[in-house]
């Protein structure tokens, strides 16, 4: 087991972590965004899916929230020491520098990092918790007695605000997958030799596809698709 | 052409330093940077002042002596080139260009526009050779190499060791440089019996020498005068995976033994 240490000795390895919990992430935005989308069949569906994850399913879903918990923590605190690496590898700034290549993407990955995590948290409180309620919906119930989480999203993105949050924050998720998806594959190794390597049409369609599906959601609501 | 350069001058590794403005009035377009320097500090000579110190050799692209940040751009803005190789016709009469040397902890400024690159130096010196005892050299074509593997090693083998690619990175990181050279022996049948521990070595050599890690912007192989591709940093991780989680280096130590 010493090549554990040796990986979270190096920053190699500690960018191999990233990669490993960031694709975790990837494969869960997937899924959950495939969950969200049920809000377009209508409310009892959505509805329903929510009391199966709570019901049925609660141990799946807790063993899931360990894996991802344990995965953010892990990317968060992995990208914090790197960040602090990179910046005492360059203490005195250039009085000029002209990025030629990288992405807009690459470059906000750190503040646009801190933005999802912000994300997360209140996300979860809000429709997890039902701890930050801005619809005043915590605690409703369906006609079916299940959580009415329909309800509440549709209270909520009918706050200018509180759709707005959600809309920016998943283009930075948007941004964050084009760089992240593409990256954590070629930081892992995986990459073949390519005559551009720059080049990412499946971090793309990654990236695309969940910024989309995600967005569809506040979307509808605001442009009164979802009511 | 006649240009205004504004042109980091520090007199010392400890000094403070800053950009002094000069003016180049009798510059042509045929000069390369190099000798527009030259022509510069032929100048500040005569004047009796200090010229501007700036590391060069060979003037052809091929040592790695010589690079500096160009209007923001290592070695300017030619692609695929090194400072040296770099015509006055990339610029247009009337410009204002900046010149800074690199930035990284590990390459500290010696003075103006030169800085200490050793840590490039000691990152090879961890592991960047093969040791095998070597006798009479081999007949041509003894050990057959694949043309693909030979190719993506005489690729990674053309790295001259400037610190462009340190330079460009927002992360000053060397994973570039090393791994061109991990690339570049890991290919080969010469390179095999030491594969790993160089992985091993070279990664926290390069990790001691306080560069950054790589979150793969691309800006390195953007600079790089060689078109050394980001391939090599995926080979260069690959073969470090491989080696931290079988702890190769101790099988290849013994067998080395
Ligand atoms: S002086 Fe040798 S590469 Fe430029």
């Amino acid at each position: 087991m010493r090549w554990v240490l040796t990986l979270y000795r190096s920053t190699i390895g500690k960018k191999v972590i990233m990669a490993v919990t960031g694709l975790i992430g990837v494969g869960f935005v997937l899924a959950h965004m495939v969950g969200n989308l049920q809000v377009f069949i209508g409310a009892d569906k959505l509805n329903s899916y929510g009391a199966m994850l709570h019901g049925p399913l609660n141990e799946l879903v807790w063993a899931q929230r360990v894996v991802l918990i344990g995965a953010v923590l892990l990317h968060v605190l992995m990208a914090w020491q790197l960040t602090r690496l990179s910046k005492a590898a360059r203490p005195v700034a250039y009085g000029r520098k002209v990025p030629q290549v990288s992405t807009l993407a690459s470059r906000t990955m750190r503040w646009g990092g801190v933005l999802l995590l912000v994300f997360i948290v209140l996300h979860i409180l809000h429709f997890t918790a039902e701890k930050f309620d801005p619809a005043g919906w915590a605690g409703r119930l369906d006609a079916a007695g299940h959580r009415d989480t329909y309800g509440n999203i549709v209270a909520s993105f009918h706050i200018w605000w509180v759709a707005l949050f959600y809309i920016v924050a998943m283009a930075f998720l948007g941004l964050h997958l084009f760089h992240g998806a593409w990256s954590s594959v070629r930081t892992l190794g995986f990459a073949k030799p390519s005559p551009n390597p720059l080049h990412r049409q499946v971090a793309l369609a990654v990236a695309v596809i969940v910024w989309l599906g995600f967005t569809l959601v506040p979307l509808g609501v605001v442009v009164g698709l979802v009511k | 052409m006649r240009l205004t350069l504004q042109v980091w001058r520090q007199p010392g590794p400890a000094s403070a330093g800053e950009f002094v403005r000069y003016d180049a009035p009798d510059i042509t377009e045929h000069m390369s940077f190099l000798e527009m320097l030259d022509v510069v500090n032929d100048r500040l000579i005569r004047e009796g002042k200090e010229p501007i110190a700036f590391d060069h050799d060979c003037r052809e692209g091929i040592c790695g002596a010589c690079g500096m940040m160009i209007n923001g751009v290592a070695h300017g803005p030619s692609k695929g080139t090194a400072t040296c190789q770099l015509h006055m016709r990339s610029f247009s009469d009337g410009d204002e260009i900046w010149i800074e040397p690199w930035r990284a902890t590990a390459f500290p400024v010696v003075r103006d526009l030169v800085v200490n690159r050793s840590a490039l130096d000691r990152i090879i010196a961890s592991g960047g050779f093969i040791s095998a005892p070597t006798g009479a050299a081999q007949d041509g074509n003894a050990i057959p190499i694949a043309k693909q593997d030979a190719d993506e090693s005489m690729d990674a083998a053309a790295c001259i060791g400037c610190g462009a690619c340190v330079a460009a990175c927002p992360n000053g990181s060397a994973s570039l440089f090393t791994g061109a050279k991990i690339t570049h022996l890991g290919l080969l049948p010469q390179g095999q019996p030491e594969r790993y521990r160089r992985a091993l070595k070279m990664v926290a050599q390069m990790d001691l020498e306080h560069f950054g890690s790589c979150t793969l912007f691309g800006e390195c192989q953007e600079a790089c005068p060689k078109d050394i591709s980001i391939d090599v940093i995926s080979r260069m991780n690959r073969d470090f995976l491989v080696a931290a989680v079988k702890e190769r280096e101790e099988r290849s130590v013994a067998g080395a033994g």
